[in-house]
């Protein structure tokens, strides 16, 4: 409560990471999922009258992961598909389809994730993730159609590298905006992201920078190139990519980065408290900046990988049907901004998007129209709930008598 | 240094319409087709460099940069139509000015919804969410119960409640606002997605729901120029006009007003005089759901005639950039509602011209405000206590 007479405006998000990272513990996310789910589930029982368990299930089915257990379990009898395939064969293959598409998502969670993040261990709050992933995906897809005959590696690393860097600088804008006139981050990252919304609806539209030369009526870009393709793993086409690996080296280098540089402490620090960052010698609007622009890149890389891994071509439709900008915030939320944390989290929301796909989930079961708009219900509960979790735990730790977080002197109360 | 920016920008608005007079305009035509972008984007760095001057302190300067700039992009694009008679020009001109205050009705009620929160301290960047709502459930009670005033009641209950869970999230549970507003913008994204699914499916919202009619008001239906804008306005843009005024008069000339406005400054001194936060604060964000809602519904029920999903398109982010572009007062926020407005209406009718340019025109609102917050961020001065957490004594 002290904050509230004593802190400046900006401090707000930043008192609330504190909490976050205070908050703790892995038993509190995994509650927030599963209320989440719970009111999902309500939902589905008041509007269709249909028991939730089955439609959760259809959608665990769709997400592919059952293909883990594949040599131990026949998979036919873990979802209720039995009757679908003929051989054990066939539905082990479907489920490596649907794992390697529910591992492509994770993949771009990740990044996107990493961009929320990133700042908001320096105390800002990225929303901006969605206009500098399509930033990314305008530059990638600017790259990875021209320069044909470039080599393969040279070409694929030219393609990340610009749409990290376009992500970085679109990102920039907002940080150096914070950092030099006090703009908010929140209001900026906002405005960027229909910003890069238009343009890329322009890019892509009729007769548009970026739109097909072969296609003509097709509001639609080229295909991108053999040489700007990434190396798929595993399975064929559409299968899972090189930029998983790409994303996981990203986790890691955000943990060493955060953990283990002077460049992260200084964020960290800022993060915490600004006022006392400044006094210990950190540049503030530097941290500021360079938060910001390291998230953008995160976020710009997620287009390059998204489009230069599986997608390979963009269109207007595409734009105005991306949101796993936006799902990167419930994945940082959820995940604590911490590498482990995210890595969860954006499995699971890999996964759920991946199992109420329409490819994947049996209409007889569920409707996919509506069990996409299921993940979207679920993904607000989910962001709703971790800010109620921080009263969850007060009221937990005020129960064991132990010291809350920041709390005041006693004698201000009388 | 500054008054010279100024002139230059007044300087570009007149190159504006200059060269798409006729000698250098037909030569223009000639060599180029996106030729309207140019007055255009003189006028946008005109109206830039304005704002630049007005943010330095030369405010007369500045400020008619900025008009200038307007101007610059009206009487251009008005000579770039070359053979156009006066009588088709009155036409297009009344259309265009109607078509602004359409296009800025939902704006209005959406940014003074969020005034009435944000001035209240409680941040709202979930308007979007809740004018989403207002258009699925305005356009659903018309249908069920039909009325459209029916319409519009459900649609402003649809979004008092989210407003309630923003406010028990933001208020009681002193969730972070920001992520809460998050929240709910997904949230009623996938309601009003689902709900949709659900109940219209694939035939969309039936053809034939009863719509907010528009007023008739005989006696200015004839008058030259104003006939066609006021003569036959609908119901809710007459409404919008009254709650710009309502709002005025609420927040800075009753006391539960000026209640309203301490909280938002100084929770903690307004509760020293016995003024309840979290109280005025519930119902400040209720209003702004409710308020926010009926732009939503008559988006659906008013404007379209029809739902489709997340058909707000970013309209509750332009709202929130109006209110901040007009400083967190009312008639700021209108005067800025009624410019993207006015940019949303001209990017609606420039697809003659090219529809690519339409399309980028839609980014002006966003990168004024950009601009605004930039430059201006000085002069626009959030309420103090916007965004934090309030916890009674």
């Amino acid at each position: 409560m002290s904050q509230v007479d004593t802190a400046p405006v900006d401090e707000a998000p930043t008192v609330a990471v504190g909490r976050y990272q205070q908050a703790g513990g892995f038993l509190t996310a995994l509650i927030t999922t599963l209320l989440a789910f719970l009111v999902g589930g309500l939902v589905v029982v008041a509007t269709t009258g249909r028991n939730p368990l089955p439609v959760y299930r259809g959608i665990f089915d769709g997400t592919g992961l059952t293909w883990l257990i594949h040599p131990l379990v026949d998979v036919r009898t873990i979802g209720g598909t039995h009757d679908l395939y003929r051989t054990e064969a066939d539905a082990v293959a479907v489920a490596a389809i649907s794992l390697q598409q529910t591992l492509i998502l994770t993949t771009t969670l990740i990044l996107t994730g990493l961009a929320v993040a990133f700042a908001f261990r320096a105390g800002l709050f990225n929303i901006g993730g969605q206009g500098q992933y399509l930033i990314g995906i305008m530059v990638a897809v600017g790259i990875g159609t021209s320069f044909a005959g470039m080599p393969r590696g040279l070409h694929v690393l030219l393609g990340l590298v610009c749409a990290a860097l376009a992500g970085a600088l679109w990102a920039g804008i907002a940080g150096l905006m914070r950092a030099t006139v006090g703009a908010h981050e929140v209001i900026t990252t906002i405005m960027l992201n229909w910003i890069a919304y238009w343009i890329a609806s322009y890019a892509f539209s009729l007769g548009g920078p970026l739109q097909s030369d072969t296609q003509t009526s097709v509001p639609i870009s080229n295909d991108v190139v053999d040489s700007a393709k990434l190396h798929v793993l595993w399975g064929g086409l559409q299968g899972l990519h090189i930029g998983f690996l790409l994303a996981l080296g990203a986790l890691a280098a955000f943990w060493a980065l955060i953990n283990r540089s002077t460049l992260g402490f200084g964020m960290r620090a800022v993060g915490h408290n600004p006022e006392a960052a400044r006094y210990g010698g950190i540049s503030v609007g530097r941290s500021y900046f360079l938060a910001m622009a390291i998230a953008g890149g995160f976020a710009g890389l997620a287009g390059a990988v998204d489009l230069l891994g599986w997608q390979h071509r963009y269109g207007v439709s595409d734009v105005q049907g991306a949101e796993l900008g936006f799902v990167g915030i419930a994945v940082a939320l959820l995940g604590r901004n911490t590498a482990f944390g995210i890595l969860c989290s954006s499995l699971l929301f890999g996964a759920l998007l991946t199992g109420a796909n329409t490819r994947n989930l049996d209409p007889s079961i569920f409707d996919p129209e509506l069990a996409g708009n299921l993940t979207l219900i679920i993904q607000g509960l989910v962001v709703l709930f971790v800010g109620a979790d921080l009263l969850v735990i007060s009221i937990w730790r005020a129960r064991r008598r132990l010291p809350l977080p920041r709390r005041r002197p006693r004698e201000v109360r009388a | 240094m500054t008054t010279r920016v100024g002139f230059a920008g007044i300087g570009a608005a007149a190159a504006a319409v200059w060269l798409m007079l006729p000698p250098v305009g037909d030569n223009l035509r000639s060599t180029t087709e996106l030729v309207e972008l140019v007055p255009v984007a003189l006028g946008i760095l005109a109206i830039a460099a304005g704002i630049w001057v007005v943010s330095r302190g030369e405010r007369k300067v500045g400020w008619a940069a900025i008009v200038c700039g307007f101007l610059g992009i009206v009487l251009g694009l008005a000579a770039a139509q070359a053979s156009m008679d006066d009588h088709a020009a009155v036409f297009v001109w009344s259309s265009l000015i109607a078509a602004t205050l359409r296009a800025a009705t939902p704006l209005v009620f959406a940014a003074i919804g969020g005034l009435f929160s944000e001035r209240s301290g409680v941040v709202n960047i979930a308007l979007e969410g809740m004018m989403l709502a207002g258009a699925f459930f305005g356009i659903w009670g018309a249908d069920r119960l039909g009325h459209w005033a029916l319409g519009l009641l459900t649609a402003a209950a649809a979004g008092g409640v989210l407003a309630l869970v923003h406010a028990f999230f933001s208020i009681h549970v002193r969730a972070d606002q920001i992520v809460a507003g998050t929240a709910i913008n997904f949230l009623a994204l996938g309601l009003t997605g689902y709900l949709y699914i659900d109940i219209y499916g694939d035939e969309g919202t039936p053809t034939e729901v009863s719509t907010i009619p528009s007023v008739h008001i005989a006696f200015l239906e004839d008058v030259y120029f104003l006939g066609p804008i006021f003569g036959d306005m609908n119901l809710m843009i007459w409404l919008a006009l009254a709650t710009v005024v309502g709002s005025w008069v609420v927040l800075f000339r009753t006391p539960v007003g000026l209640r309203l406005r301490s909280v938002g400054e100084h929770p903690r001194a307004a509760e020293t005089l016995g003024i309840s936060v979290y109280g005025i604060r519930y119902a400040a964000v209720v209003v702004s759901g409710i308020l926010a809602a009926l732009g939503g519904a008559y988006l659906s029920i008013g404007f379209v005639g029809s739902f489709g999903e997340n058909m707000t398109v970013g309209r509750g982010f332009i709202a929130l950039a109006a209110l901040i572009f007009g400083m967190w007062k009312p008639f700021g926020a209108f005067g800025a509602a009624l410019l993207f407005g006015f940019s949303s209406a001209l990017a609606r009718s420039l697809p003659e011209y090219s529809e690519q340019a339409a399309l980028l025109f839609e980014t002006l609102p966003y990168v004024l405000t950009l601009i605004a917050v930039g430059g201006l961020i000085g002069r626009s001065i959030p309420p103090a206590a916007i965004g934090r957490t309030y916890q009674k004594q």
